[in-house]
C-alpha cells in the first residue's frame, strides 16, 4: 500500500516522473531496441526496412492477438504455429488443384477453425489442461501437414494469392491493411462486446460467470476457435509470402506470438490482458528479429534471444505483482 | 518424534492405500501392452523376430531414460517441455567434446553436465522465479534449441570410438546394453520415489503443495531437485542416443519431447500431480514404442507418427481427467 501512496505523492510533486513510472515496460523495451539497432545498423532506419518490419510482423500479429485472449483465460495454445502451417499447406493444395481462391481460403479457414474448436472443446468441456491439449494437437497438425505434402513444398499457388502479400490498395501494402483490420476487429471484440467482457471474467473470476448463469464453456471454446480462425487467415499471408505451401513453414511461430504477448504485459496467471500492449510486443519482436538479421545474427541465436526476452518479461511481471 | 518424521509416517499410511491403486494401474497397462503384442504378432510376421523384439526394447529403454526424470517433474504437478531440446544440446556438446579431446569419459560427463545445467536453470525458474513450469520450460526449449543450431552451424559430427558406440548399440549376453540401463534406472527411480523421504515429499508437493509447505517440506529445494534430475536424465539419454546414432547434428533431439510426455502419461502419471510411478512410465514407454513399431512393420508412412503420438497424449490426459473426476465424485 505504501508504494501506491508514494506514487500518488510523486504524481503531485513531479508529474514527469509519474509519466515515466506509468510508461509500460513494453514501451521501454521497444524504445531500447529501436535505439540499439538504429545505432548499430545503418540500414535499420531506412523507410524500406521499417516497412519490411511492419509487413513481416502482420502474420505474427494475427497469431498474437487471439493468443492474448487465450492467455487472459489462463490458457495457452502452442499448436498455433503448426495449425498455421497446416492451414497454409491446405490453402496451397486446394489452390493448385482447383485454382479457386475462395475455395482455398475456405479450406484454410475451416482447417484453423476445426483445430480451434477441438482445442477449445477439450479445454472447456472436458477441463483438460490447455498446454497439453495443444501440445497433442500440435503433433497432429504437424503430422497432417507432412502427410498432405509428403514432406515436399507445394509450389505454383499463382499470382492472385501472392498479391495478398506484395499488393497495395490505395498505396498502402495489403498486409498492413489486413493487420490493421485484424487489430480493430479484436479490439472491438474484446472491449466492446459481451464476448469480450466474458473473456475478462473467464480469466479473473470464472466462478462468477457460472453463478451468473453464463455458459462460460461456450465462450471459452469461442476464444480458442478465434485463435484457429486467425491462424487460418494468417495462412493466406504466409502462403502468399512464400509463394508455396511448406510443411514446416511456421513451426515454432507460436513461440514468437507468446513472446509478443508476454512482453506486451499480459499476465499468465491473473487474467489481465492488454491488446495494445500485444501490438507493441509484436512490433518489439519484429524489430528484434529484423535488427538481429541486419547484424547477421543467425536465426537460431535469434530464437535463443527471444526465449531469454520471454523469461525476463515474465520474471519482471511476477516480481512487480509480488512487490 | 520430530515433526518431520511424523509427517512422513502419516504420508506412508496414506501411500499404503495408494500402492494398491498403483498396482492396479500397472496391471491394466501391462495387460494392454500384452494385448498389443498379440495383435501385432498376428498382424505382422516380422514382429516376433528376436531382432525386432530387441529393437523394441532398445527404443523403449531410450524413451524410458528420458521419461523417467520427467515423471518426477510431473509428479509435482509440473512439466518439462525442454527435454527434447535438452537432448539435442547435450548430445551435440558431448559429440564435440569427444571429438576434440578424444576422451569418451570427458565427453559423456560434458553431455550429462549440460543436461544437468539446463535442468537446474529450469528448476530455478520454477522454484525461485516462480514462473509457471510449462512456460519456463517452453522458453528453455527454444533457448536450448537456438543455442544448439548456433553451436553446430549446420555441421554434422560423426564417427565415434567403438567403446562409446557400444553404450547405444552394443549387446551383453544377447541383450542390448541400454536395456540394462533401463532396468537399473527403474530400480533406482522406484527406490527413490517410493522408499526415500525425498520421494514422498515429491508426491506430497504434487498432491497438495500448500499442505506440503505447511508440514515442513522444503518445496523450492525439492522442485529444483526434480527439474535437475529430469535435466540430468535427458543428458544421460542424449549420450545413449548419440552412441546409437553415431552422429550428431542440430536437429538430433527434435520430436523427442512429445513421446517422452506420452510415455509418462500412458504409464498412469497424472498431470495434476501426486499420482504415478516410475514403473508405470516404463510400461508407457513400452506401449508407445510397440505402437510406433507396429506402424513401421505395417509400412505406415513415418509422417503419421507425430500425429498418432499427439492423439495418444490427448487420450491419456482424457482418461486421467475422467479418473480424477470420478475420484472427486467418490470423495
Amino acid at each position: 500500500m505504501s508504494s501506491q501512496i508514494a506514487v500518488g505523492n510523486r504524481l503531485v510533486v513531479a508529474p514527469w516522473r509519474a509519466v515515466l513510472a506509468r510508461t509500460p515496460g513494453v514501451a521501454w523495451i521497444l524504445g531500447l531496441l529501436l535505439l540499439v539497432f538504429a545505432a548499430t545498423s545503418r540500414d535499420f532506419l531506412s523507410a524500406g526496412n521499417l516497412l519490411n518490419v511492419g509487413q513481416q510482423s502482420v502474420i505474427l500479429l494475427m497469431l498474437a492477438l487471439p493468443m492474448t485472449l487465450i492467455i487472459m483465460t489462463e490458457g495457452l495454445d502452442i499448436s498455433m504455429g503448426a495449425v498455421l502451417t497446416l492451414a497454409g499447406v491446405m490453402l496451397a493444395w486446394v489452390m493448385v488443384r482447383y485454382g479457386s481462391l475462395p475455395l482455398a481460403l475456405a479450406a484454410s479457414l475451416a482447417t484453423g477453425l476445426a483445430f480451434g474448436i477441438v482445442n477449445g472443446s477439450l479445454v472447456a468441456l472436458l477441463k483438460m489442461p490447455s498446454f497439453v491439449v495443444t501440445l497433442g494437437t500440435m503433433g497432429a497438425a504437424q503430422g497432417l501437414a507432412l502427410i498432405v505434402t509428403d514432406g515436399q513444398s507445394i509450389v505454383g499457388v499463382g499470382a492472385t494469392v501472392e498479391s495478398f502479400y506484395s499488393g497495395r490498395l490505395a498505396g498502402v501494402p495489403l498486409p498492413l491493411l489486413l493487420g490493421a483490420g485484424s487489430y480493430l476487429t479484436c479490439h472491438l471484440l474484446l472491449y466492446h462486446t459481451r464476448f469480450g467482457n466474458y473473456v475478462f471474467a473467464l480469466g479473473g473470476n470464472p466462478e462468477a460467470l457460472k453463478l451468473a448463469g453464463v455458459r462460460a464453456d461456450l465462450y471459452l471454446i469461442g476464444v480458442y476457435a478465434l485463435g484457429g480462425l486467425m491462424a487460418g487467415l494468417a495462412a493466406l499471408l504466409l502462403t502468399a509470402r512464400m509463394s508455396s505451401g511448406h510443411p514446416t513453414a511456421a513451426i515454432g511461430m507460436e513461440f514468437d506470438a507468446i513472446a509478443a504477448v508476454a512482453v506486451g504485459g499480459t499476465s499468465f496467471e491473473r487474467g489481465k490482458g492488454w491488446l495494445f500492449g500485444t501490438l507493441l510486443g509484436v512490433i518489439a519482436v519484429g524489430v528484434l528479429r529484423n535488427g538481429l538479421n541486419l547484424l547477421s545474427v543467425p536465426s537460431s541465436a535469434q530464437v535463443a534471444c527471444i526465449g531469454i526476452l520471454v523469461i525476463l518479461a515474465l520474471f519482471i511481471d511476477g516480481w512487480k505483482e509480488r512487490r | 518424534m520430530s515433526a518431520d518424521s511424523k509427517v512422513t509416517g502419516l504420508w506412508l499410511a496414506f501411500r499404503s492405500g495408494a500402492v494398491a491403486a498403483d498396482l492396479r494401474t500397472i496391471g491394466y497397462r501391462l495387460s494392454a501392452a500384452l494385448v498389443l503384442c498379440v495383435v501385432l504378432a498376428f498382424a505382422s510376421d516380422a514382429f516376433l523376430h528376436s531382432n525386432n523384439l530387441l529393437n523394441v526394447l532398445r527404443q523403449a529403454s531410450l524413451l524410458f531414460l528420458l521419461a523417467s526424470g520427467l515423471t518426477l517433474v510431473i509428479l509435482t504437478a509440473g512439466l518439462d517441455l525442454s527435454v527434447g531440446a535438452n537432448v539435442g544440446l547435450s548430445a551435440c556438446i558431448a559429440a564435440t567434446v569427444i571429438k576434440s579431446s578424444g576422451s569418451v569419459l570427458l565427453g559423456s560427463a560434458a553431455g550429462v553436465g549440460c543436461g544437468l545445467a539446463i535442468g537446474l536453470a529450469n528448476g530455478l525458474m520454477v522454484a525461485v522465479m516462480r514462473l509457471p513450469p510449462f512456460i519456463a520450460t517452453y522458453g528453455m526449449l527454444w533457448v536450448a534449441h537456438g543455442i544448439t543450431y548456433w553451436y553446430m552451424a549446420g555441421t554434422t559430427v560423426y564417427g565415434f570410438p567403438q567403446s562409446f558406440r557400444a553404450l547405444g548399440s552394443g549387446y551383453f549376453l544377447g541383450v542390448p546394453i541400454p536395456v540394462y540401463m533401463m532396468f537399473g534406472f527403474l530400480a533406482l527411480g522406484t527406490f527413490f520415489a517410493q522408499r526415500t523421504t525425498y520421494g514422498q515429499e515429491i508426491y506430497a508437493i504434487g498432491a497438495n503443495r500448500e499442505a506440503a509447505r505447511l508440514s515442513g517440506v522444503p518445496v523450492a529445494r525439492r522442485l529444483i531437485l526434480v527439474y535437475a534430475v529430469s535435466g540430468a536424465m535427458a543428458g544421460l539419454a542424449s549420450i545413449v542416443f548419440l552412441a546409437r546414432m553415431n552422429s550428431a547434428e542440430g536437429d538430433i533431439g527434435e520430436g523427442l519431447t512429445l513421446p517422452a510426455i506420452a510415455a509418462a502419461l500412458i504409464g498412469g502419471t497424472s498431470l495434476f500431480g501426486g499420482v504415478g510411478t516410475v514403473s508405470g512410465t516404463l510400461i508407457g514407454a513400452l506401449i508407445l514404442t510397440l505402437v510406433l513399431n507396429g506402424m513401421n512393420l505395417l509400412t505406415i508412412n513415418a509422417s503419421w507418427q507425430p500425429m498418432v503420438t499427439g492423439i495418444i497424449v490427448i487420450l491419456a490426459v482424457l482418461l486421467d481427467t475422467f479418473a480424477r473426476k470420478r475420484g472427486e465424485a467418490r470423495n
